[in-house]
C-alpha cells in the first residue's frame, strides 16, 4: 500500500472514525462527502463500536504473497453494533472455530509490511469473544 | 495526590510450553522447569508487535481511567523490540488512541526496565504540572536466540499506566533509581538476538541493582518489608524474583499475585509492569505496593504505591491479567513457534 494512501486512511483503520448524516442518520464508513441515500452534505463525526458479529466468512488457503505465511486464514463480513458492515480478518482462532453469528471484537493489529525495509501498515482485525 | 488513574495490560493468546522448547534442543524439560520455575510463555501472533501490544494495553488503561484521551499530554513507550529503528512506536500508538497531535511522545530503551522508565517520566511530568495526564507503557516481543537459555523465557506482552492527579487508583509515595555500567546483557545495533554473560547476569547485575534500589527506597521512605501488602520484582525467570524478595525480607505471600512469570515468561520491558498490573487486580484500598524493575546494562527503578478506594471502581472495567493468562490459550509446537518468531530463513 503506498504510504500516502495508508496515511490518509489512518482515522478509519486505527480509530474506526465514521460520519453520520445530519438529515437521514445513515452512517457512512469510510466517510463520504455526499450521503448516497438523501444527498445531504452535512455530517457528524462518530466512532464505530468495536464489537459485532460475523455475518459470513470464507477461508483463504491460497493467499497473495504478502499473506502466504498466514494460511489458512479467514476473512469475514462483520456487522458492528451500529449496523455498519466491514470486511476484516478474524485472527487468533482456527478455521473450524468460526460460525456465522459468533460475536467478535476488533483489535489493533499489523495488516501487512511493505517488505523488510518498507513501512508497517496497521489497522483493525477481529477476534472471537 | 499524584498517581495512577488507569492501568491495563495485554497478553497475546499464543503459548509454547517449556517441554516443546526443551525437546527441540535435547534438554531435559524437568530440569529446566525446576531450575527456572517456568511452565510456558506467551508468543506474539504473526500480526502482533510492541506497537499493537501497547495499543491494546493502553485501551484497557483508558477503560479504567475514563478520561478524554485528548487530555493526555505525554505518551512514552519502553521496549527493546520497537518495530522501527527510526520512527517512534509512540507515534502510531498515540494516533491509534486518538490523542494526536497535541502530545509529547518518545520511545525508551533500557533492556527490561524501559517500561518503568516510561512510567517514571510520565509520573514526573504530571507531578511537575507540565501535563494533565501522561501515559507510561512497557511492552515487548522479546528476542531469545534459538537454543539459548533465554528462549525458555523470552515472551510477549505489556502494560500501560495513565498518571494524573484526580481519580487516583494508586498514589506514588516514593521513587528511586539505581544505575551503573554493568555489561551483563546487550544487543549491538543490527544484531538480531541479544547476548548475555551467563552467570554474570545474576549477582553483579540482577541482584546488585534490585537490592540496591530496594534497600535505598526502603531507607528513603522509612518503610520496612513487613509494611507492604505486595511486592513485584523483574521476572527474568521464576527463581530470581523469589530469591531477591527473600533477601530483602519479603515473604512469598507478598510476591504471589505479581509472580506471573511461570505462565507468562519474561516480557522484558513488560515484565514487572504486568506483574504490578496483576497485583492491582487483587489489591485493596490502603495496600502498600513496592515495585522494583531491573534492566540489563544495568539499572533498577523502584516505586512505592498506596492503593486508594478508587481501585474498587475501576478494577472490573477491563480484562484482568490472570484472565488473560488462563483463558483462550492457543498452544504452538516448536515449528509453529519458529515461524511466528521469524526464526526460519525464507526466500525473499
Amino acid at each position: 500500500m503506498p504510504s500516502p494512501r495508508y496515511h490518509r486512511e489512518i482515522p478509519q483503520r486505527y480509530r474506526l472514525e465514521a460520519v453520520k448524516c445530519n438529515n437521514c442518520s445513515k452512517i457512512l464508513f469510510p466517510p463520504r462527502l455526499i450521503c448516497p441515500d438523501c444527498g445531504f452534505k452535512q455530517f457528524e463525526k462518530i466512532k464505530l463500536s468495536d464489537e459485532g458479529k460475523i455475518i459470513t466468512f470464507t477461508i483463504i488457503r491460497v493467499a497473495p504473497a504478502e499473506f502466504a505465511t498466514q494460511v489458512p486464514y479467514s476473512i469475514a463480513i462483520v456487522e458492528l453494533n451500529d449496523g455498519v458492515r466491514i470486511t476484516t480478518q478474524v485472527v487468533d482462532c482456527k478455521p473450524e472455530d468460526l460460525e456465522i453469528g459468533k460475536f467478535v471484537k476488533l483489535v489493533f493489529r499489523k495488516i501487512q509490511e511493505e517488505g523488510k525495509t518498507g513501512i508497517i501498515c496497521y489497522g483493525y482485525k477481529a477476534v472471537l469473544t | 495526590m499524584v498517581g495512577i488513574i488507569g492501568y491495563g495490560s495485554y497478553l497475546p493468546r499464543y503459548r509454547i510450553k517449556v517441554e516443546d522448547i526443551a525437546h527441540q534442543w535435547g534438554r531435559d524439560p524437568e530440569t529446566i522447569k525446576r531450575g527456572l520455575l517456568l511452565k510456558e510463555k506467551t508468543v506474539p501472533g504473526l500480526d502482533e508487535d510492541t506497537i499493537t501490544i501497547s495499543v491494546e494495553a493502553a485501551k484497557n488503561a483508558l477503560k479504567r481511567a475514563d478520561i478524554d484521551p485528548k487530555e493526555i499530554g505525554a505518551l512514552y513507550i519502553g521496549s527493546e523490540s520497537h518495530p522501527y529503528a527510526v520512527k517512534p512506536s509512540g507515534t502510531v500508538v498515540a494516533e491509534a488512541l486518538g490523542i494526536v497531535p497535541d502530545v509529547h511522545t518518545a520511545d525508551y530503551e533500557f533492556a527490561c526496565k524501559a517500561g518503568t522508565e516510561a512510567m517514571f517520566v510520565a509520573y514526573s511530568l504530571v507531578k511537575a504540572d507540565v501535563v494533565k495526564y501522561a501515559v507510561g507503557i512497557g511492552a515487548d516481543t522479546s528476542q531469545g536466540a534459538p537454543g539459548d537459555a533465554l528462549e525458555f523465557s523470552a515472551s510477549a506482552g505489556g502494560s500501560a499506566f495513565i498518571f494524573g492527579k484526580e481519580g487516583v487508583v494508586a498514589e506514588v509515595l516514593e521513587t528511586f533509581s539505581y544505575t551503573t555500567d554493568t555489561p551483563d546483557f546487550w544487543r549491538r545495533e543490527g544484531a538480531f538476538y541479544p547476548l548475555h554473560g551467563g552467570r554474570f547476569t545474576g549477582e553483579p547485575a540482577y541482584f546488585k541493582h534490585i537490592l540496591g534500589a530496594g534497600r535505598a527506597i526502603l531507607e528513603k521512605s522509612g518503610y520496612t518489608a513487613s509494611d507492604f501488602t505486595y511486592v513485584i520484582f523483574h521476572m527474568p525467570n521464576g527463581k530470581f524474583p523469589l530469591t531477591v524478595g527473600k533477601r530483602l525480607g519479603f515473604k512469598k505471600e507478598q510476591m504471589e499475585p505479581g509472580w506471573i512469570v511461570n505462565l507468562m515468561g519474561n516480557t522484558y520491558s513488560g515484565s514487572s509492569p504486568t506483574g504490578f498490573s496483576a497485583t492491582l487486580d487483587v489489591a485493596k484500598p490502603g495496600d502498600l505496593i513496592l515495585l522494583v524493575s531491573f534492566g540489563s546494562g544495568a539499572g533498577s527503578d523502584a516505586f512505592i504505591f498506596k492503593v486508594t478506594e478508587q481501585i474498587d471502581e475501576v478494577r472490573d472495567k477491563a480484562e484482568k491479567v490472570r484472565d488473560m493468562l488462563e483463558n483462550n490459550r492457543i498452544y504452538l509446537d516448536y515449528g509453529q513457534y519458529a515461524k511466528f518468531r521469524g526464526k526460519i530463513v525464507m526466500n525473499e
